[in-house]
């Protein structure tokens, strides 16, 4: 007969579980850790976001506009004499913005927000970077807790907006990935064809798409909303579609988030002329 | 036949310890075949709470090897037996005596929500007419079976022990239930909002993990109220657009 007693409040980390219950968080963890610095070096380097810049010849007929940098807001200064075509502002960078402030940096906290209030990205994070639980029938570091409740993580209830933007976003998107099937001849004309890069920007849009079309606040305001769903078939076919991408939606969360840095990547290595791009031009 | 350790915690409310019990068991057996047979041979005295033994009664409920389940549906060989099973009352409700705990807080604080409130019934004898598309998505609240795992998994009840302010993800369910039920008109939402303190939820999605009927609460429950609430209380487009009389 063994004499432990049960505790009745659990210091942090304990509990009676016996499967690896540390791997999720971790993973989580370890993963959403790298994309936050490899983003912020991105963000920040204001370069290397087109691969038609490319200083190899082969790359340079290519029209692949890096996700981290679209929309281009402006054309950054060193890349003023070979504009990509891609910019919103033609007349460059705003004069009341400051030098060290990236394209990239302008348009960022919209993707980057949808994703920080999105449902499922929420409870991933409070559990590894906040341990709140550290998982599931796990004891946790802290007696207090205010949850959603109260501010400042009120703040969540702002997810629809940056929904909104998501949207838009994949529009813009899908215009990148469009204009990735177009190339450029040496007498300056474009032509159609299909590379490595474009098949990346239209996997990324695809993805994106998943991950956007099955959010929760997506689903809710298409359709969701109403009790009486019959009344109004379309919304009712929408909510369904989207309830069929909502059941996947940390599948969907996952792959888009990868796939969006491995874009960034590919049209990075491509710019620098570390990666020649293989494509066929009709 | 096989042998197995099984750790059973005893005692009441104010102590106990764990109790160390050795028994044979055959193949196929459950946690709670185990726990009878305990019972049988060496603690008649062992107090465990159970009816239907099929997973339909939500009776059995424990934590076993630290995991909020239902006994009589936790077959023996899907544990690990290189170590004593361990099994213990669940923990967010007071325990009543070894594995039997007084899970009453649940049926007082339904009795705090809103109950059932039908529109004109569509016919003289009383009955509605409803799609079954309308009804499906609240027939998959109506699957549950009142185990209470999910309450027991739940921190906000569990660790910060939020009873006089969040209901709980079983009875958000029942909210659910109610609120998205196209023949009902109650208005839920304030005090979900305020009393029953649906923010508490931090979408951790323990529920759903531990949840025997397989309903998903945190996507198909919880989240479309949080959603509501935004509607009527945080998004001021709606509000703006509430006050203009483009909406309801």
């Amino acid at each position: 007969m063994s004499q432990m007693t049960l505790p009745v409040k659990r210091s942090w980390g304990e509990t009676q579980r016996r499967d690896a219950w540390w791997k999720t968080p971790v993973f989580v963890f370890l993963m959403l850790s790298a994309f936050l610095v490899y983003a912020n070096i991105r963000v920040f380097e204001g370069d290397n976001y087109y691969s038609g810049h490319s200083t190899a010849e082969a790359n340079r007929a290519t029209n692949y506009l890096t996700p981290f940098y679209s929309p281009l807001m402006f054309e950054v200064e060193s890349r003023a004499a070979t504009p990509s075509g891609h910019a919103w502002l033609s007349s460059g960078r705003p004069g009341w913005l400051p030098a060290w402030l990236s394209p990239a940096a302008l348009i960022l906290i919209f993707p980057a927000g949808f994703r920080f209030t999105c449902y499922y990205y929420r409870g991933a994070y409070y559990k590894a970077f906040w341990q709140d639980p550290p998982s599931c029938a796990v004891g946790e570091p802290r007696n207090e807790y205010r949850g959603e409740h109260r501010w400042p993580l009120l703040i969540q209830n702002i997810h629809r907006y940056f929904m909104y933007c998501a949207v838009v976003f994949l529009f813009i998107l899908a215009l990148d990935a469009w204009h990735g099937l177009h190339f450029r001849k040496p007498d300056g004309s474009w032509r159609w064809g299909i590379g490595v890069g474009s098949i990346v920007l239209l996997l990324n849009v695809v993805f994106l798409s998943g991950y956007t079309l099955g959010c929760h606040s997506f689903r809710h305001l298409v359709g969701g909303h109403r009790n009486a769903m019959s009344e109004q078939a379309f919304k009712h076919k929408l909510w369904k579609c989207s309830t069929c991408l909502n059941e996947k939606h940390m599948a969907w969360a996952w792959t888009s988030l990868i796939w969006v840095a491995f874009s960034d990547v590919y049209v990075r290595l491509c710019a620098t002329g570390t990666w020649t791009d293989f494509h066929i031009v009709f | 036949m096989n042998s197995i350790q099984l750790r059973i915690w005893r005692g009441d409310d104010s102590s106990g310890q764990y109790h160390d019990y050795k028994t044979e068991v055959d193949d196929g057996m459950v946690v709670l075949d185990a726990v009878h047979k305990v019972q049988a041979e060496q603690a008649p005295d062992l107090a465990v709470r159970w009816n239907c033994k099929a997973g339909k009664c939500g009776s059995c409920s424990a934590e076993v090897n630290g995991m909020p389940r239902l006994m009589c549906m936790t077959r023996l060989n899907t544990l690990p037996t290189d170590a004593p099973i361990t099994i213990e009352p669940i923990r967010a409700f007071p325990r009543v005596r070894d594995l039997v705990t007084d899970v009453s807080w649940n049926f007082r604080k339904k009795l705090t929500i809103k109950p059932f409130t039908p529109r004109k019934p569509d016919f003289p004898d009383g009955e509605f007419k409803m799609q079954q598309e309308d009804i499906e998505r609240v027939q998959e609240h109506r699957k549950c079976i009142e185990c209470f795992l999910c309450q027991n998994v739940c921190h906000v009840l569990r660790d910060h022990h939020k009873h006089d302010e969040f209901i709980g993800p079983r009875l958000l369910v029942y909210s659910a239930a109610l609120e998205l039920h196209p023949a009902d008109t109650a208005d839920r939402l304030k005090s979900l909002k305020d009393e029953h303190g649906a923010g508490y939820c931090n979408i951790t999605k323990c529920c759903t993990v531990v949840c025997p009927e397989h309903i998903k609460i945190t996507d198909n429950a919880i989240i479309p109220l949080k959603e509501r609430i935004v509607d009527e209380y945080y998004d001021p487009l709606k509000v703006v657009l509430r006050v203009l009389g483009v909406r309801r």
